[in-house]
This record gives structure tokens, sequence and C-alpha cells, in this order.
């Protein structure tokens, strides 16, 4: 097959699959009048679940049994938590946490 | 000053105020953008399939797989499949966004589309100002996401290995963000039951599982718990509320 179809193909089943994906709760619950109760339910109480979840699905990668034993990450967090409580500036904890990071991953922890 | 609604309802004040919410996401979009225009370029694909690519899959990190299956001549059952498996998490997104969505004509449909992790968290998490439409800021993030996404991509397809500036680490600013979503749902939520069940499960399945796998299970096993204990959980909201 040529590479252009071949990749056009790809990207459309790709995006296809995805975007359903998205949309199923809007294909099963979309057109009723009223949410079932247990939808309205998760829809209320899951966002701060799969907030908790995506936290550690973005800190999955730390190694903590080898050298720098997630101390980068740990230090960073602790520092966006604690300027967050401290000040509630989302901007200022969130510049300050990702330029600590950036620096240690340079200097303190940088491999090889 | 007290802002007249005319004013605080203007779309130049509305963008302004989607401008500065999507900050953190525009820096790590731009970037991770950035990243995947270079991958998949050097791969050998032309700057105008990136372009398509985040154009109409926009999902971080299939994409980068879809660069390795497309250069080692993937079937079309193996994409669909990786893709499935990649990005199954999606399906729990909508539920909470399904009330304020179906009421955006013609937008309904990109909302759905553009329903990215991030975008969600911001969605779930965004302030948005007393006498505002929300769907108005929901959509208006929800472009401007795509857009640095967009923006990243071509960036880095064009510019490739030319740009001299080292921006490793810079995807911290996505863990920064859900940190301080995290926070801010903690204080505003009565009960804590739904976050303290996600991070248990998020940390119980990572050690059981590893990072490749732990991800379905989590998810499933705490949409399963909350369905279980929900008189508990709407008890605890309620009484809080009293007392």
């Amino acid at each position: 097959m040529d590479k252009h179809v071949y990749t056009a193909f790809v990207i459309l089943l790709a995006g296809g699959v995805t975007i359903f994906l998205r949309a199923c709760p809007f294909l099963l619950f979309g057109r009723r009048q009223a949410l079932p109760s247990y939808v309205a339910f998760l829809g209320n109480y899951l966002p701060p679940a799969i907030m908790a979840v995506l936290l550690v699905y973005c800190l999955k990668g730390i190694r903590f049994n080898s050298y720098p034993y997630g101390l980068a990450e740990c230090l960073s967090v602790a520092l966006v938590v604690a300027l967050h409580l401290w000040k509630s500036n989302s901007l200022l904890s969130i510049g300050a946490g990702t330029g600590c990071y950036m620096i240690l991953i340079r200097t303190v922890f940088a491999c090889g | 000053m007290v802002e007249s609604p005319s004013q605080s309802q203007s779309s130049g004040f509305i963008w302004r105020f989607c401008l500065l919410q999507t900050i953190p996401i525009a820096s790590a979009y731009l970037f991770l953008g950035m990243a995947f225009g270079i991958y998949m370029t050097e791969a050998g694909w032309h700057p105008g399939w990136v372009l398509t690519t985040s154009m109409v899959v926009y999902a971080g990190s299939l994409q980068f797989v879809l660069v390795a299956l497309l250069a080692s001549g993937a079937s079309f059952l193996t994409v669909a499949l990786m893709t499935l498996f990649i990005n199954t998490r999606h399906l729990f997104y909508g539920i909470g966004f399904i009330e304020p969505f179906r009421k955006m004509g013609w937008k309904y449909p990109y909302m759905i589309f553009a329903l990215t992790d991030e975008t969600y968290s911001l969605l779930c998490s965004v302030p948005v100002p007393e006498g505002i439409d929300r769907r108005k800021v929901y959509f208006r993030i929800a472009v401007l996401d795509h857009g640095y996404w967009l923006c990243g991509s071509l960036a880095g397809a064009l510019l490739g290995r030319a740009v001299p500036i080292d921006f490793a680490g810079i995807e911290f600013s996505m863990t920064a963000l859900f940190v301080i979503i995290f926070l801010n749902q903690w204080k505003q939520c009565r009960s804590h039951l739904p976050a303290v069940t996600g991070l248990c499960f998020g940390v119980f399945f990572l050690i059981l599982l590893g990072p490749d796998a732990f991800l379905l299970p989590t998810l499933g096993a705490t949409v399963g718990l909350l369905l279980v204990l929900r008189q508990k959980v709407v008890a605890a909201e309620s009484e809080a509320a009293r007392g």
C-alpha cells in the first residue's frame, strides 16, 4: 500500500477510536431527559478520584529503589504543595515547581 | 471597580481569563507538541502529516506510539487495539460533562473530541467568574489547548532539532497542575472518600501491576467502589453541609 494512503488510514483509525471512547458517555446518556441517578452521582464524585489517579499516573515513572530515588519529583511536588497552601497562586506554584524540577535534574540529580 | 455585566461578559474578557487559566497547559503542550513534531519528522514523515495527526488524533501519548506503529507498518487491527488500550481511560471523562456539553449546539461534538486529560482536568476545576456563562469558558479553553498542541507540533516539525534550548523537565508543569487541581478539589469537597479511593487504588495497582498496566484496573476499581459506597459518600457530604 502507498505510504501516504496507509498513513492517512492509520491516522483516521486512531482518531476515530479515540473520539469514540471520548463520546461513549454522551452516546449512552446524552439523549435522556434526566440522567440516571448513578450517572449523576459519578459525574459529581468521580472527578476528584480521577485527579488522584492522574496524579499517580504522572509520577508512575519514579524508581524509589535506585538513585536518585525520585527525590527531584518529590522535592518539587512538596514545593508546589507548600507554595500553594501558602499563597494559593496557581501560576506561582506551577512555575516555581517546574523551575525547581528543571534545575534539580540538571544539577543535584543529573544522571550520567 | 466592579465590572458591569456587559463588560465581564465581553468576549475579550473571557478570552483573557481563559488564556491565564491555560498557561500551565500551554507550556506543557507547546513543549510536548514540539517533541512529537521532531519525532515524527525524523521518522520520515512530512510536517503536513504531523499537523494532520495532531489535528485529527489529538491524544499525546498515543501519537508517539502511532509514529512507532507507522514506521513498523503495523496492521490496522494493531493500530485499533493499541488506541483502545492506551485511551480507554477517556471513557470516564465525559460522565461529568453530559449536562453542560449537550446544550452547546454545534460545539457539542467538538467539546467531546477535545476532551484530553489536561483539558478535562482544567474544565473540572476552572473557577468560572460570577456572571459568566461557563460553557463559553469551556469552549475557549478547549480551542486554546488544541491550538497550543497544533502550534507545538508544527514548530517541532519545521524547526526540528535546530531549536537550541534544552526544555527537558518542562513536562513537570503538568504534574504540578494536577497537584494543584487535586489540592483545590480536596479543599472544595466535603467528602474526601473519592480522592482517597483513587489515590489508594492508584498506588496499590501501581505496585501490584507496574506502571504500564495499572491505570485501567485502578479506574475500574475506583468507579466500582464509589458506586458501592454511594449512600455513604452522599450522606457524608450532606452531614458536613449541615454541621
